[in-house]
């Protein structure tokens, strides 16, 4: 309830969860607005938002945008958090071993992520993709691939302020496996700033889903925001609503999260509130 | 000069990673340059390609291919472009200046008016100027940079007409001296504009954070007991100290403007090396892309080194760690 409060206090979170709950919505609901294949022909090609029927438009196939834009939610939220989960996932095991056993591994384990991070992401992605064959699974895996290093250096960071206190100290003379001692006792006290950013990492995975699909690298059988505006952009002159509108759909989910994320910040870590 | 000899040695084990990363990526792919070569040729025997595997040393245990492969990229022989039947470190090379040129742009226009704007903001702390500008930077920091351009060329180039919607001069002109420079100038408007925008806001939020930090220091405090005017605090004290982590910041950023720039310059069809990377994935050409990924790795670590060297110089309080 605490929560709640801190949180509904910055009032651009409450716009960014009611805007999130919508979209979420709309990507669970696409199955029964638009029950048929987004791909599908669904009658006049480059018909302008309104007329025969299309609430967004046609694309020059004869695709309904609406439709696309519907299904794409759920491609673009599932990527999203799909790929943080996995992008957290690894960089907890990576930052908790670093910073918990220090010395020799963390060094080893500091390298590779400096490593990570010096490499141009978006270009390691698009060749992750690239080779694995665009699919919803190597999409995930190239996300997450690139994004885990800032949650290994955040863990590291709390693991090797926290290894030494008291209450950890305590744990060791109780005899407590080092296993134990991370995952049940430091780990949840350092959840806080991993779960921020972590639905800020759901953001920016969004942006790159999007990027990778409007190059061509989405997943060929799935809808997605990126693909249909990677698919309207030679329509531009004759059809702008093709790639205008998944692209605020995009623009929207996005500004959301962040603002969610802020939000969850400010609640979670009250002790930063007064920075911004 | 000490520091400088450390640093260098520090980035050494990088881009060797680099260039490992690099191979383990080329055996993860489906097939080897043999595979591509009879692709291209139509036909080929297995004899002729068991004979081609042992020319090009693609038979070894793979530790003495990763030696070769080594040496290989020390005299920065990247390998050979089949589709653009080029080395591709010729093609990469043709390729570099309209990037840097357009990267160069971005990061001027982007650094200027973030630092403007936060400034700006920080200034008018809290203000219809502060909100605004706040709202402004979490817009485009939340866009998706290809549509920002697709979008400004719907406005600009196809209603407007003020720009070109893509290339990087008009060839068609045979434009020289100063008329060339300013047809290259007319073309690179839009694409700077677009890749600086992320960057824009990143650099709007941290220079509004970094003035209000050092707004709250001791020596700000002593400067206005000794009488110093607010404005002059502002803008000679406060502002020099705020501007040093915007530029650390900008040199950590030139990763991430070479990833943006592949959607950029696919956009516009600038001629750059993002444009590569995206004919190169789409001709399938992974020697190319691994070139142009190995490349822009280098790039990245050449300028964290420069930026650190200045940076140590300009700010003797930072050390090697």
């Amino acid at each position: 309830m605490a929560f709640w409060k801190l949180f509904a206090r910055n009032r651009g979170a409450v716009i960014g969860l009611v805007i999130l709950v919508l979209i979420t919505v709309m990507a669970a609901t696409a199955g029964l607005f638009f029950p048929q294949d987004p791909f599908s022909l669904a009658g006049q090609p480059m018909s302008p938002p309104g007329e025969n029927g299309f609430l967004l438009g046609s694309d020059s196939l004869g695709r309904d945008v609406a439709a696309g834009i519907a299904h794409g939610a759920k491609t673009s939220l599932l990527i999203g958090l799909l790929a943080t989960l996995v992008a957290v996932f690894v960089g907890i095991v990576m930052g908790a071993l670093a910073g918990y056993y220090g010395g020799f591994i963390d060094n080893l384990l500091m390298r590779l992520t400096e490593m990570f991070q010096t490499i141009p992401s978006f270009i390691f992605a698009i060749l992750l993709v690239a080779i694995m064959k665009p699919s919803i699974e190597s999409i995930v895996i190239a996300i997450a691939v690139v994004s885990w290093p800032a949650v290994a250096r955040l863990v590291r960071g709390e693991f090797l302020s926290l290894r030494n206190r008291e209450f950890v100290q305590a744990c060791h003379t109780l005899g407590m496996s080092d296993l134990r001692i991370m995952l049940g006792e430091i780990l949840p006290n350092c959840l806080s700033p991993v779960i921020v950013i972590g639905s800020l990492m759901v953001a920016t995975a969004i942006l790159i889903e999007s990027g990778l699909a409007f190059l061509g690298l989405g997943d060929p059988n799935i809808m997605s925001w990126g693909f249909q505006i990677g698919a309207g952009r030679t329509l531009l002159r004759s059809a702008w609503w093709v790639c205008t509108f998944p692209g605020i759909a995009i623009l929207l989910t996005v500004l959301a999260i962040n603002l969610v994320g802020e939000g969850m910040n400010d609640a979670l870590n009250p002790r930063l509130r007064e920075r911004s | 000069m000490r520091y400088v000899v450390k640093r260098l040695l520090q980035a050494i084990p990088i881009v060797l990673a680099i260039i490992i990363l690099n191979f383990f990526l080329l055996q993860l792919a489906e097939g080897d340059a043999v595979d591509v070569l009879a692709g291209e040729a139509g036909s080929a025997t297995p004899e002729y390609m068991a004979e081609l595997r042992a020319k090009f040393g693609l038979d070894k245990p793979l530790p003495v291919q990763l030696a070769i492969y080594l040496k290989n990229v020390m005299v920065l022989d990247l390998g050979y472009s089949f589709r653009h039947e080029m080395p591709v470190s010729e093609l990469i090379f043709d390729r570099l200046f309209a990037t840097v040129l357009l990267m160069t742009s971005t990061i001027l226009l982007a650094v200027g008016f973030g630092v403007l704007l936060g400034l700006v903001a920080a200034m008018g702390l809290n203000t219809w100027r502060d909100t605004a500008i706040s709202i402004f930077a979490l817009i485009t920091y939340a866009t998706p940079l290809f549509w920002v351009g697709l979008m400004l060329i719907v406005v600009f180039s196809l209603n407007l007409g003020w720009f070109p919607t893509s290339g990087m001069e008009n060839f068609a002109m045979f434009y020289e001296g100063w008329d060339r420079v300013k047809d290259i100038a007319h073309h690179l408007v839009l694409p700077t504009i677009t890749l600086s925008l992320f960057y824009l806001a990143l650099y709007t939020r941290l220079m509004r954070a970094s003035m209000l930090e050092q707004a709250g220091q001791d020596y700000v405090t002593t400067a206005r007991a000794k009488g110093v005017t607010e404005n002059r605090i502002m803008f000679v004290h406060v502002l020099r100290n705020a501007l040093l982590p915007v530029v650390t910041m900008a040199g950590v950023q030139v990763g991430a403007l070479i990833g943006g720039s592949v959607i950029v310059e696919s956009v516009f069809a600038w001629p750059g090396l993002g444009m590569l990377a995206f004919e190169a994935l789409f001709s399938r050409d992974l020697n190319l892309l691994l070139g142009i990924f190995f490349l822009s790795a280098l790039l990245v670590v050449a300028v964290n080194l420069v930026v650190d060297i200045v940076y140590s110089s300009l700010d003797p309080r930072i050390e090697v760690d």
